[in-house]
């Protein structure tokens, strides 16, 4: 276990820093951001003062050395906009972001379960029809559009849930969370229940597969020869199966939720990770889209690793033993 | 072992009723390309301590029949007419509950293939313990002892770490110990076994049919033997039927059938079983293939691999009793004595 764990964290670095390289060439070929940054009617002097002063007048190599050992440090460069750490400027907004992301995923396996359990266990029936149909939809309806219908709906028609932002926050652990008052979890309700969606079509269609397929296994057949209840067979036989494929896909994607949840949180004006990774884009802020994107990559890669940790003690055949 | 409350019925302390009387029973599926009638009038008896061997090629009916006994056909199959009497009871018209509380409790099923019938996320004790709570009162603790004594029984080595375990740390031979032992749990009155050593190895086939005929024996449990294996049921079984297509072909005692077959089809069976006496020849084959249910032949369903065949096979030939305790189901059967004399 220690030794599966030490060299998954080695691969882990290697990652990271095949990352730092491509995501550094990558921002460096997209502009250059003295353009945008450096008002138009600054003269020559003032111009190389400022080129001078953000480092853009070294080589590319010598650039990215100075920001490998800075990051090594925890200094992953300052915001050109802001001023500020680029990374403090990210971890003010993450906890935003995080509980948009937590509570779209939460949403989608409360909603997503019962619904695919209920769609796989009685396959004929005219609901299972309709919660079928109504996952293709979840699935082909663009999230910017639904978002403005549910403001529409319940924002400005009947005026239930507020539109935009996150309501009052409580300061926990130094980072500040609108989940714990009720009018931030208002505030919060349709933003997650628009990022969950998707994911919530995803659960549906995956655990109505799996129970068809599981149904059909001979443990389960022999679970009933046994004469079990079949509430039991249900949620012991059945139910324990089907959670391995989808711990391991809501897992992987509760990555790309906080990862792209950009569009929810520019509909929503919801002050997290994505709102400020448009902005820096627009405004070309190097340090901070390439500190974004290193954060995401290692939260990819916890995420991965979490997961794996999880299908292991769900599944008994992939237990990860010292041999 | 505390013997278990419901093991015992009142009903079986009557010597003389068989344990099991299937009468003409009948298990349709409905599909859309048509009405397969995989088990089309079956009937046998089956009594205390006794081995019933249900012999076939795959998709003669014989597993939709053990299935059926315990009520665990599936759509779009359904019981559609006969009887299953179980001490008398009709099963196929219990309802599902009062079946479910009979299912592992006094008939239990072995099924085929040993790597899938437990379940891979759950140890050997849950799978084991939730059986024995699903029919009787007692604490887990019980539950686990009663588990233990029963692994011990089909002769698992240290039980108490091996309940531990998960499936997958088993081997196959010790998979299907463990799901014999769940069947035995509750001392059951009738196991149907569906090929449970199919998957085996010779070595261990051979002893869990000797650990099984010596439970069937001290218990007095009835037993199904479904298989395609013939040297099995020859030293395993008391009685024998041959299904054909979703039809009993031939019924019998073991030893008679097998040593002077009357149906051309049990014929062919016993020709193609590799034998030391004749080394050297090709192997006999039965000629074709299984029809397709959705498409038998009119009349008797083997004719179109019959090397007796004849016009008048073209009708229907009833299951009739040729000789003393032999039924069959031809109009010109092999052995007869009066074949033998000319």
């Amino acid at each position: 276990m220690s030794v599966y764990l030490l060299r998954r964290l080695l691969q882990s670095v290697l990652v990271m820093l095949a990352m730092s390289v491509i995501v550094f060439v990558g921002v460096f070929a997209i502009g250059d951001p003295v353009e945008i940054l450096i008002s138009p009617d600054a003269d020559q002097m003032e111009r190389e003062r400022a080129i001078k002063a953000l480092g853009l007048d070294l080589p590319l190599w010598m650039q990215y050395l100075s920001f490998l050992g800075n990051a090594l440090r925890g200094d992953l460069g300052r915001s050109f906009v802001f001023n500020e750490p680029a990374l403090q400027l990210i971890l003010q907004r993450m906890p935003a972001t995080l509980e948009l992301a937590l509570g779209a995923t939460i949403m989608a396996l409360i909603i997503g379960l019962p619904l695919g359990l209920y769609a796989g266990l009685k396959p004929k029936s005219p609901l299972s029809s309709t919660i079928m149909a109504g996952s293709i939809l979840g699935f082909s309806l663009p999230t910017f559009w639904v978002g403005l219908m549910l403001i529409m709906v319940f924002a400005v028609q009947l005026g239930w849930l507020p539109s935009t932002g996150r309501g009052p926050t409580v300061e926990v652990l130094g980072m500040r969370w609108s989940f714990l008052t009720w009018d931030g979890l208002r505030h919060l309700a349709m933003p997650a229940l628009n990022l969950a969606l998707f994911k919530i079509s995803l659960v549906i269609r995956l655990t109505r597969a799996g129970v068809r397929e599981t149904m059909l296994m001979d443990y389960v057949k022999f679970a009933r020869a046994k004469g079990l209840s079949p509430a039991r067979v249900t949620y012991v036989h059945v139910f324990k199966n089907i959670l391995i494929p989808v711990v391991t896909v809501v897992g992987l994607e509760l990555g790309s939720t906080i990862a792209f949840s950009v569009v929810t949180e520019s509909v929503f004006a919801w002050p997290g990770m994505g709102k400020l990774i448009i902005d820096s884009i627009n405004v070309l802020d190097r340090p901070v889209i390439v500190a974004y994107l290193m954060m995401i990559v290692l939260m990819f890669i916890t995420i991965n690793l979490l997961v794996d940790l999880a299908y292991s003690a769900l599944d008994p055949r992939v237990r990860l033993e010292n041999k | 072992m505390a013997a278990s409350p419901g093991a015992v019925s009142p009903v079986s302390a009557t010597a003389s009723s068989p344990t099991l009387e299937v009468r003409n029973l009948q298990t349709h599926f409905f599909t859309r390309a048509g009405v397969v009638k995989a088990v089309d009038g079956v009937s046998f008896t089956v009594g205390r301590g006794k081995v019933m061997g249900l012999v076939g090629e795959s998709g003669s009916g014989k597993t939709v029949t053990g299935f059926s006994i315990l009520g665990l056909v599936d759509e779009p199959g359904r019981i559609v007419g006969g009887e299953i009497l179980f001490h008398g009871q009709n099963l196929a018209r219990l309802k599902e509950e009062e079946m479910r509380q009979l299912r592992g409790n006094r008939i239990a099923m072995i099924f085929q293939d040993p790597m899938m019938t437990l379940n891979p996320v759950l140890r050997v004790d849950t799978q084991m313990i939730e059986t024995v709570l699903a029919h009787t009162k007692v604490s887990k603790e019980e539950a686990r002892q009663r588990a233990r004594d029963t692994l011990g029984m089909v002769g698992i080595p240290s039980p108490d770490e091996r309940l531990k375990s998960y499936p997958h740390q088993f081997s196959g031979g010790m998979r299907q110990r463990v799901a014999i032992a769940i069947a035995l749990l509750h001392r059951p009155e009738l196991i149907v076994a569906d090929e449970p050593t199919t998957a085996l190895d010779v070595t261990i086939q051979a002893q869990i049919l000797a650990e099984v005929q010596k439970l069937c024996a001290q218990t007095g449990t009835a037993m199904i033997w479904i298989t395609h294996d013939l040297t099995v049921v020859a030293g395993l079984a008391d009685e024998l039927a041959v299904m054909y297509a979703g039809r009993v072909v031939e019924h019998g005692p073991v030893n008679g059938t097998l040593d002077k077959p009357l149906h051309p089809y049990t014929m062919g069976l016993i020709g193609s079983v590799p034998s030391r006496n004749k080394r050297g020849e090709p192997l006999r084959q039965i000629p074709g293939m299984t029809p397709s249910l959705l498409n038998l032949p009119v009349g008797c369903a083997f004719r179109t691999r019959c090397p007796k065949a004849q016009d008048k096979c073209q009708q229907d030939p009833p299951l009739g009793e040729l000789l003393p305790g032999r039924r069959a189901r031809c109009f010109f059967p092999y052995n007869m004595p009066a074949e033998a004399a000319a």
